[in-house]
């Protein structure tokens, strides 16, 4: 069953590489290697290995190996496998929506806005929905923020308001009017049958309902969010994972600095 | 209790104890002067209402509602309905049938002496009693038989949606180890003013908490612990506007954990203060009674609030929910206090705060079943070192003998968990707590050492924080944030609206039975 894992075999494939034909790597270029797990609802028998292996060959992996099974109860087995991807990737060729900003840590933001603007930009945030997780607008919004970035409430040019969770997307949009909000910043978390696009979609009506939709900076954001998704429900920007206070402070500032001179 | 491991002093333990319990005092009498919508539900599910009409409105509300727009709900659900009965012999449910028709008017029938209105309650009030108490000997007849796992019991969490589903994926986690299984529930349950009915199959992040779901689950894991030779306790969450409706609800179906924090409504679901205080003690009362083990929600502040500064409000707000929850007549026995492994894993030496933490909260709780929660915070999609961050967690849940370890999933991050990841976890649970049993009674703590220092530490601004409390009032240290840094305003938030001072008739006999006499 091990056969390759101990291998000294230096196979026959070209070991340079190509950004035409990118390749998992392993630790050789072009080997192609890839790990997985997952369930399968049939006892554990040589079967059902037969089925894992069968499974990664139709996904693309070439040589596929069951490291590991265990039947977790009874009618469900769990594989860890390994092997090399038949397919490859032109690298060349990829064209990804991305925020169009620079990346500035919390000082340089509000300089710039001390310059460009000279007066503080105000910011409303929330967790929307029956969303209850406020993780992710706090790591943005709270004063300590996450992960040594700081959050929004700690800059000087921005007048923050963190809404916190199962904010109705009606009293985001009256809260919003109240406090001629700038931007507003919306966080999903989760996911499950797609109830946050749904959600996200209401909140650009009613934005729009109220014609506050093309005077406001609207961002989104949450692990399963990307800019490419955001642009699509109606938003300016999106922000997902591994996305701090600075990426989505910078792109306010810039963003209220470009719609301004564009007015001009 | 043996000599504490950090040099706890336990006088300044017992002061911070006196604190907590005048804050719990004074609470105590705004609370027993008012009732809830969802109080009056209750009673009338103890007076044996159950089902929905034909719009899918539970019957319980039906009569609440009706009471509360006759203006009459001061009064209370019991007297009503006990009133009823006597004019029209007719029982709880057939009378609730008829106010959901439209046909009876139970306000304007003419009002009965008290003995009479007393003496037909009495059989009502006898018979919901001994079913709750029948579910309680049920369950201790199992643990005499088929016994438990060892402590920290292993709690998991399923929450596909369907109640079916759920049960494939909690017989399995039991099959591996698990010992408590909590059904999550769908998002934004917390805040309806009702109970759904009947067994469900859709819901987002988690299932609808019924009566019908917890008895489906519940004879599952009956099954399942025969199988196993090990009783399975089932947790659910008597939080948000339903507090005491789902305690009741748990009681007649034989749940043995649930989720019931003084505050968590007030702090992160933004209900009302008022509503909260009022609801949580009937609920309560309750749970002390069917014997089901209390989790607090503590764990939740140093979910917004940083781990290692705001310590000490876990520390003093477990003080609160000891108090409060003995006030209600829960028994130590039960209260499933709560804190977390939540510090920044980056910080240097947050291993040492966290074990100083979860062995104080041991020492100043030392019969509680504490329950410990697992990294959330700072969980990634980095999977691989997330399995390594609930490892640390887990030596510090078998070190510090901790009542219930709430299991983390390597995917805690990105999805509700696959049956693979709660396989994974409770391998790396069970492994930790048998390769290290003992470790806790082998090592002591190095005087004036960081563990030592900081249990100290924590200790005093706990009391510091408990003295503002005492002074200011439960209330208005909600209002100023010491919780969680939420703020929260004693009129603001959800549900004030079903909040009501007691009338001249009001009752609500089981209070004092199901205290005893506490």
């Amino acid at each position: 069953m091990s056969s390759g894992l101990y291998s000294n075999n230096t196979g026959d494939f070209d070991k340079t590489l190509d950004l035409k034909k990118v390749k998992p790597y392993g630790d050789t270029m072009n080997d192609g290697k890839v790990q997985l797990s997952f369930t399968l609802p049939v006892p554990a028998c040589a079967e059902a290995t037969e089925a894992a292996k069968i499974l990664c060959k139709k996904m693309g992996l070439e040589n596929p190996q069951v490291a590991f099974f265990k039947e977790l109860t009874p009618g469900y087995t769990f594989f860890n496998c390994y092997g090399s991807s038949s397919v490859d990737v032109d690298f060349t060729n990829i064209h990804v929506a991305k925020v169009e900003s620079t990346v500035m840590d919390m000082h340089d933001t509000d300089l710039f806005i001390k310059e460009n603007v000279g007066h503080p930009l105000i910011v409303i945030g929330a967790s929307t929905g029956t969303d209850a997780h406020t993780v992710g607008i706090d790591a943005i919004m709270n004063m300590k923020g996450y992960a040594g970035h700081y959050g929004l409430e700690r800059y000087e040019m921005f007048e923050a308001y963190n809404l916190g969770s199962q904010v109705l997307n009606e009293d985001f949009v009256a809260k919003a009017i109240e406090l001629k909000a700038d931007a507003l910043l919306v966080s999903q978390t989760v996911t499950q049958k797609d109830v946050h696009i749904k959600n996200l979609v209401e909140l650009v009506e009613l934005l729009e309902a109220e014609g506050l939709r093309e005077k406001v900076i609207l961002v989104c954001g949450g692990p399963r969010v990307n800019h490419e998704l955001a642009k699509e429900l109606g938003y300016d920007a999106g922000f997902g994972m591994n996305s701090y206070a600075d990426d989505v402070g910078s792109y306010i500032a810039q963003e209220y600095v470009r719609r301004k001179s564009a007015v001009k | 209790m043996t000599e504490s491991k950090l040099g706890l002093d336990f006088d300044r333990v017992e002061y911070a104890r006196g604190l907590a319990s005048a804050i719990a005092s004074s609470v105590q009498i705004f609370v027993e002067n008012y009732t809830t919508v969802a109080v009056e539900r209750t009673l009338c599910r103890l007076a044996g209402i159950d089902d929905v009409n034909e719009n899918q409105v539970p019957l319980p509300n039906i009569i609440v509602d009706e009471l509360r727009e006759k203006g009459v709900l001061n009064q209370g659900a019991l007297f009503y309905i006990a009133n009823a009965i006597v004019n029209t012999s007719l029982s709880p449910q057939e009378i609730a049938i008829r106010v959901s028709q439209g046909t009876l008017d139970i306000t304007k029938i003419p009002i009965a002496d008290r003995e009479r209105i007393d003496s037909v309650l009495k059989p009502i009030i006898k018979e919901s009693i001994s079913k709750i108490t029948e579910r309680k000997e049920r369950r201790e007849s199992y643990l005499e038989t088929l016994g438990e796992g060892p402590k920290p019991y292993l709690y998991v969490i399923v929450a596909t949606g369907n109640i079916y589903e759920d049960v494939v994926q909690a017989e399995a986690a039991a099959r591996q180890g698990a010992d408590i299984i909590a059904v999550i529930r769908t998002t934004g349950q917390s805040l309806l003013d009702y109970v759904p009915y009947g067994a469900t199959t859709e819901g987002f992040g988690g299932t609808f908490a019924t009566q019908e779901n917890f008895r489906i689950m519940r004879s599952a894991l009956d099954r399942v612990g025969e199988e196993c030779g090990r009783y399975i306790r089932l947790c659910n969450y008597c939080s948000g506007l339903c507090m005491p409706e789902i305690a009741v609800m748990g009681a007649l179906e034989g749940l043995d954990v649930m989720l019931n924090d003084a505050l968590y409504g007030i702090l992160f679901r933004d209900i009302n203060m008022q509503r909260t205080l009022v609801d949580q003690y009937f609920s309560r009362v309750i749970n002390g009674f069917a014997g089901v083990i209390i989790n607090t929600g503590e764990d939740n502040y140093l979910t917004t609030a940083d781990a290692f500064e705001e310590a000490h409000t876990v520390l003093a707000s477990d003080f609160i929910n000891e108090q409060l929850a003995l006030l209600a007549g829960i028994p130590q026995e039960q209260m499933g206090l709560g804190h977390a492994f939540e510090m920044d894993p980056q910080m240097e030496n947050g291993f040492l705060y966290e074990l100083s933490q979860a062995q104080m909260t041991r020492e100043i709780f030392p019969k509680a079943p504490l329950k410990y929660m697992p990294p959330t915070k700072f969980m990634t999609g980095n999977i691989f070192k997330g399995h390594i961050q609930d490892a640390l967690f887990n030596i510090i849940g078998v070190w510090t003998n901790q009542g219930i370890q709430l299991l983390g999933m390597p995917t805690e991050a990105i999805h509700t968990p696959f049956m693979s990841d709660r396989f994974l976890s409770i391998e790396n649970a069970r492994y930790i707590f048998n390769n290290m049993k003992n470790l806790g009674d082998e090592v002591e703590f190095k005087e004036s050492g960081i563990i030592r220092n900081r249990a100290k530490e924590v200790l005093e601004s706990a009391i510091s924080t408990l003295e503002k409390i005492e002074q200011e009032g439960l209330f208005s240290a909600l209002e100023m944030g010491l919780f969680g840094d939420v703020k929260r305003s004693k009129s603001g938030g959800k549900g004030l609206e079903g909040v009501v001072a007691k009338g001249s008739n009001y009752m609500n006999p089981f209070i004092k039975i199901m205290k005893g006499d506490k």
